[in-house]
C-alpha cells in the first residue's frame, strides 16, 4: 500500500464516521475509563485533529490515546455506517512509528520475532530459568512471580497475584512431527499454530491435532511457520507484519494441504483478513494470500461445516460456558460452532454467560500496559462467568485463556480455563479408554 | 485557557482524576452527533460525582463568568452538547447510578448519567418499561434524553420523554439546590417545573436527579411491514389505522429513496420500486386485544394496496424492523455528510409533507430520503451532501430552510424530537414569533440572568460576554 492510498482508505474511513455514539454501548475501555478519548468516535475525533494539524502525531498524549485500544473490535460490530475502525487505528500507530520509530523494547522483541531461532531460543531460555522470577502453581498449570520481581511488576499487573501459564520448557513444534498422519485419512490440512500454542500451550495443540486424527485428517505443522504478525501490527510495526506474512505463506505452501487450520482468533483472522491487506499490492504474494485466505479455518468450523465430525461417545462431566474471542466472533464470525461442539460432548451441561462476547480485557500486552483498565474490563468478565455456576470456562483462542486464568483466579471463582478443543478431546480419550477396557474386559 | 486557579479550584472539587485538561482528551468534546454545526474545543471537562460538588462547579463558574455545557453522552442531534464559547463540559458519566426502582409507585429515579436502556434492564424483571425510546438508547443519558425531551419510534402511542418525568432536582444558576415533583400521579404544587426543564436544553439549570414514570411491558404484539405503489396508499393506510381507532406502538414510513438505499445498503428483500413502506407494530396486554387490531390493520392495508409481510415469529419481527434500522445508516453510507432533519406536522397532513420533500430535494438537485414516525407526523427527512463542496452545501441549507417553511405552513413544527440546539435557532421566530421569543427571553433571564449555561443554544441572544471567550 501506497502512503497516498493508506492516506485516502484513513480519510473515507473516517469520513463514514457521523459520530452517533453507538461504539460508546459496546466498547470495554470505555466502560472503563468513561472517557470520549477511550472510544472509536474520540479516536476518530483525535484523527481528524492531527490530519486537520490541531493535534501532533508525535504527541506523547495522542500516542498514548492512540494505544489505549485493544483492536477487540466491539465497536465494528455496532458501528451502524461500517466504519472499519482497525483500519483506522492500525494505520495511525503505523503512521506513529513510522514518524517516531519503534520504541527499543518493542523493536528488540519484535526483531526476534522474525527470526525464529532467537526466539525460540529466548522462549526456551525463559522457560528454564522461570524458576527464579516465578513461583509453581501446580494446579492451574500456572506461574507468578516471585516477591522481588512481583514488587517491580506492581504497577504493571506483573505482581505476586499474576498468573501465568507456564512457558514450555518443549514448544509444541519440537514435540510433534511434522506429519501427523491418521488411520484412513480422509484429508491432510496444515496446522498454524501461532506462537501461545507452541510456547504456552503445546498440550491443547496436541489436543487439536488428536481431535484432527481422530476424524481421519493427515496434518502438517510446518516447522518453518512463525508468528502470524498480529502482535506486531497493532504495534503499528507495518514492515515486520508484511515479512511475516510472506515467510508465512511460503512455509504452507508444499504442505500439500487442503486447508490451514487454526486454534487462535488471532492467527486465524491474520490469514482470514490480514495477509491480504497487507500484501494488496505485492504482485508475488497478493493473489496467495487470498487464496490461504479463503481456505483458512478455525479448527471448529472445519468441524462442524466442511468434515462433518464425529461426536465422541466418551463423555466430559462438566458445567461449561463459553467466552466468545473478540477476533473469534467479531473477525473470523466464528460463535455459533464452539457451542455446538460443546453441546454435541456427553456430559457437558451448556451454560451461557451474559454478554460471553464482551471483551477480556487481554489485547495481548494491553493487559500489561494498561494494567488498570484491562484488570477492570477483566473483572467483570469473571464476574459474568462466575454467575452461571460453571466449572469450566471455554473458550477458542489462547489469548484470552491466558487473560482468563489471571482473571478467574483473581477475581473469578477459579474455574478451569481450557480452549473447546481440549474438552472434545477429552471425550474421545474417554471414549478410547472406555473401547480399551471393554476390549479388556472380554 | 483556563487559568491556573480555577483548574486549581475545579480540581479540588471534583478530586484530581476526575477532570480532564489536556489537548487531545478536549478535542473529543469538541461535538456531538450532529453535522455541519460547528465544532469548539472546551477549556476543561468536569465529572464530577454529586450535587453538591456541581453547586460548587456553578458557583465558581459564575463567580468567574465561565460558561458550563452538560453533557451526558454527546448523542444529540441539535448541536445541544458543543461548548460553542469554551468554558466547561460538565460531564455526567460518573453519576450514573439507579438510586431506585419503586415498582409499588411504578416510578424509578436516576441520577443523569444513567443509560436510558441500562433503566429499561433494571426494570425488566418487575415487568415494567420505561417508554421513551430515541434510536440512542443504548448510549444515551436519561439527563441528556429529559433536557432534550427525545422522542422516539413509540411516541404515537406511548408519548416522549416530557410524559413520563414525574420530579426533578436541579442546581440553578444562583447555586441553589431546588427539588419538585415526585412519586405521586397528582401533583399541582406550585408551577408545573418539570414541565419547564424537560427540553430545556441545559440552558436554565442542570437537572441532578430525575423520578421517572414506568408503565407496565405490554405483553403481546403483532409486526407487520406493507410496501405501496404510491405515496397516498401509504398515507392513507395511516389516516385509516387511526380512523380504526388502532393506535400502534409503531407506525414508521420510508419513502422510495430511501428504499431504494436500504436494498443495496441490507439485501432485505424489499420490493425495487416501491414508492413507501409502512412498518406497523401493535401491542397490548392481551392477546384477544392485540390480534383484533392486528387484523384492522391488515384490513385497512388491503383497502390502500398495500403488499402485506406479517411476522410469526421473534426472528421474522427481526427481519422486517431490519429495513427501517437499516434506514439512517443505508442513507448515511452514499456520502460523507448527513444532514438528519426532525420537521414534523400534524399526522394528517403526512402524505403532502412526504410529497413536498420529495419535491424540495430534487428542487435543490440533492440526495435526500425521507423516514421516520408516520404515525405522529415527526418526519425525518435526510440529506447526504459532500461537506467539501461548497455549492452543493449552500443547497443543502437552502432546502432545509424550505422544509422548515414547509413544515410550519402545513401547522407543523421545527423540530417534532432532536431540539432547537444551534442547528435550527435562528428558525426560531419562524414559529414562535417575537413575543414566544420574548417568553423565552425572560424566562431565560429570570433562571439565568448571567448565561451561564449552555449558552449559544435555544435561546437567540443578544451578545453577552463570558471569560474564556
Amino acid at each position: 500500500m501506497q502512503a497516498g492510498d493508506a492516506g485516502a482508505m484513513l480519510q473515507s474511513e473516517l469520513d463514514k464516521c457521523m459520530r452517533c455514539g453507538m461504539c460508546m454501548s459496546v466498547c470495554p475501555v470505555y466502560a472503563t475509563e468513561k472517557n470520549e478519548a477511550a472510544v472509536a468516535r474520540g479516536k476518530i475525533g483525535i484523527a481528524e485533529a492531527v490530519i486537520a494539524g490541531d493535534l501532533a502525531l508525535d504527541d506523547p498524549d495522542v500516542i498514548d490515546a492512540l494505544f489505549n485500544c485493544l483492536v477487540c473490535k466491539s465497536c465494528m460490530q455496532s458501528c451502524p455506517s461500517g466504519v472499519q475502525f482497525d483500519r483506522i487505528i492500525l494505520g495511525l500507530r503505523a503512521a506513529v512509528v513510522e514518524k517516531n520509530g519503534l520504541p527499543w523494547l518493542k523493536a528488540a522483541i519484535f526483531g526476534a520475532l522474525k527470526q525464529p531461532a532467537v526466539l525460540d531460543g529466548a522462549m526456551k531460555a525463559g522457560a528454564a530459568l522461570q524458576g527464579l522470577v516465578f513461583r509453581d502453581h501446580p494446579r492451574f498449570r500456572a506461574i507468578s512471580p516471585r516477591s522481588p520481581f512481583a514488587i517491580l511488576g506492581k504497577n504493571a499487573g506483573f505482581d505476586g497475584e499474576r498468573l501465568f501459564p507456564a512457558p514450555a520448557t518443549n514448544p509444541l513444534r519440537n514435540r510433534v512431527l511434522e506429519v501427523v498422519t491418521a488411520p484412513d485419512v480422509k484429508m491432510r490440512v496444515a496446522f498454524f499454530t501461532g506462537c501461545s500454542f507452541n510456547y504456552f500451550y503445546p498440550e491443547t495443540g496436541i489436543d487439536l491435532i488428536d481431535v484432527l486424527t481422530e476424524n481421519q485428517i493427515e496434518v502438517v505443522v510446518p516447522k518453518d511457520q512463525q508468528c502470524c504478525g498480529t502482535p506486531v501490527l497493532v504495534h503499528g510495526d507495518v514492515a515486520t507484519a508484511r515479512t511475516l506474512a510472506r515467510n508465512n505463506i511460503d512455509a504452507m505452501e508444499g504442505t500439500n494441504a487442503r486447508y490451514i487450520v487454526t486454534g487462535c482468533g488471532s492467527c486465524g483472522s491474520a490469514w482470514q483478513h490480514q495477509f491480504q491487506e497487507l500484501l494488496g499490492d505485492d504482485p508475488a504474494y497478493s493473489e496467495r494470500a487470498a487464496y490461504w485466505g479463503a481456505h483458512t479455518y478455525d479448527i471448529s468450523t472445519l468441524l462442524t461445516d466442511v468434515i462433518g465430525y464425529r461426536v465422541p461417545k466418551g463423555s466430559v462431566e462438566a458445567v461449561v460456558t463459553y467466552h466468545d474471542s473478540c477476533h473469534l466472533k467479531k473477525s473470523m464470525k466464528v460463535a455459533r460452532e464452539p457451542r455446538e461442539i460443546l453441546r454435541a460432548i456427553p456430559g457437558v451441561i451448556f451454560k451461557e454467560m451474559s454478554r460471553p462476547d464482551a471483551c477480556c480485557g487481554s489485547g495481548g500486552s494491553y493487559a500489561l500496559t494498561h494494567f488498570e483498565t484491562s484488570s477492570d474490563i477483566a473483572k467483570r468478565k469473571a464476574a459474568d462467568a462466575a454467575g452461571t455456576g460453571a466449572s469450566t470456562v471455554a473458550t477458542g483462542c489462547p489469548a484470552c485463556m491466558m487473560q482468563l486464568l489471571d482473571s478467574t483466579h483473581r477475581f473469578g471463582s477459579k474455574q478451569r480455563v481450557r480452549h473447546y478443543i481440549s474438552l472434545l478431546a477429552e471425550a474421545y480419550r474417554a471414549e478410547r479408554e472406555s473401547e480399551e477396557t471393554n476390549a479388556a474386559a472380554l | 485557557m483556563l487559568d491556573k486557579f480555577i483548574a486549581e479550584r475545579l480540581e479540588a472539587i471534583v478530586g484530581a482524576g476526575h477532570m480532564l485538561t489536556h489537548k487531545v482528551d478536549l478535542v473529543t468534546y469538541s461535538y456531538d452527533a450532529t453535522a455541519d454545526v460547528p465544532r469548539q474545543i472546551p477549556d476543561v471537562v468536569v465529572m464530577p460525582a454529586n450535587v453538591e460538588e456541581i453547586r460548587d462547579i456553578v458557583n465558581l463558574a459564575r463567580d468567574r463568568g465561565i460558561a458550563i455545557y452538560p453533557r451526558g453522552a454527546g448523542t444529540n442531534l441539535s448541536g445541544g452538547a458543543i461548548p460553542l464559547h469554551r468554558g466547561i463540559v460538565l460531564s455526567f458519566q460518573r453519576m450514573n447510578r439507579i438510586l431506585e426502582v419503586d415498582a409499588e409507585n411504578l416510578t424509578a429515579t436516576v441520577q443523569p448519567g444513567v443509560v436510558i436502556q441500562e433503566l429499561n434492564n433494571a426494570v425488566a424483571p418487575h415487568g415494567l418499561l420505561y417508554p421513551p425510546d430515541p434510536g440512542t438508547v443504548n448510549t444515551a443519558t436519561m439527563g441528556g434524553s429529559v433536557a432534550e425531551n427525545s422522542g422516539g419510534l413509540r411516541g404515537l402511542k406511548y408519548g416522549v420523554t416530557k410524559h413520563y418525568v414525574m420530579g426533578m432536582e436541579v442546581v440553578l444558576a444562583n447555586g441553589d439546590k431546588v427539588r419538585f415533583g415526585g412519586k405521586t400521579v397528582k401533583n399541582v404544587t406550585a408551577y408545573d417545573f418539570s414541565s419547564l426543564f424537560v427540553g430545556s436544553e441545559g440552558t436554565l439549570g442542570i437537572i441532578t436527579e430525575i423520578t421517572v414514570k414506568l408503565i407496565p411491558a405490554p405483553k403481546f404484539r403483532r409486526t407487520m411491514l406493507a410496501t405501496y405503489q404510491s405515496i397516498e396508499d401509504a398515507g392513507n393506510t395511516v389516516a385509516g389505522i387511526i380512523r380504526a381507532q388502532v393506535i400502534p406502538a409503531t407506525l414508521e414510513i420510508l419513502d422510495r429513496k430511501t428504499i431504494e438505499a436500504v436494498e443495496a445498503y441490507a439485501h432485505v428483500g424489499l420490493p425495487t420500486g416501491a414508492e413507501a413502506l409502512l412498518l406497523i407494530e401493535v401491542d397490548g396486554m392481551a392477546d384477544t386485544v392485540v390480534e383484533r387490531e392486528a387484523e384492522a390493520v391488515i384490513k385497512t392495508v388491503g383497502e390502500n394496496r398495500g403488499v402485506l409481510r406479517l411476522a410469526n415469529s421473534d426472528a421474522e419481527r427481526d427481519q422486517l424492523w431490519s429495513a427501517r434500522r437499516a434506514a439512517l445508516p443505508a442513507l448515511a453510507s452514499l456520502n460523507n455528510t448527513v444532514v438528519l432533519e426532525d420537521a414534523t406536522v400534524p399526522r394528517s397532513r403526512i402524505t403532502e409533507m412526504l410529497v413536498a420533500c420529495g419535491n424540495i430535494g430534487r428542487k435543490y438537485n440533492l440526495v435526500m430520503g425521507t423516514f421516520g414516525h408516520a404515525g405522529d407526523g415527526n418526519l425525518h427527512p435526510t440529506i447526504m451532501a459532500d461537506k467539501n463542496d461548497a455549492d452543493e452545501m449552500a443547497r443543502v441549507h437552502q432546502a432545509v430552510e424550505e422544509i422548515f417553511e414547509t413544515a410550519l405552513r402545513f401547522g407543523g413544527t421545527l423540530s417534532g424530537e432532536h431540539g432547537i440546539g444551534i442547528a435550527k435557532m435562528k428558525f426560531l421566530g419562524n414559529e414562535i414569533g417575537d413575543s414566544g421569543l420574548n417568553l423565552m427571553r425572560s424566562i431565560k433571564d429570570a433562571l439565568d440572568p448571567s448565561h451561564l449555561f449552555n449558552p449559544g443554544k435555544l435561546v437567540p441572544f443578544k451578545e453577552t460576554s463570558h471569560a474564556g471567550r
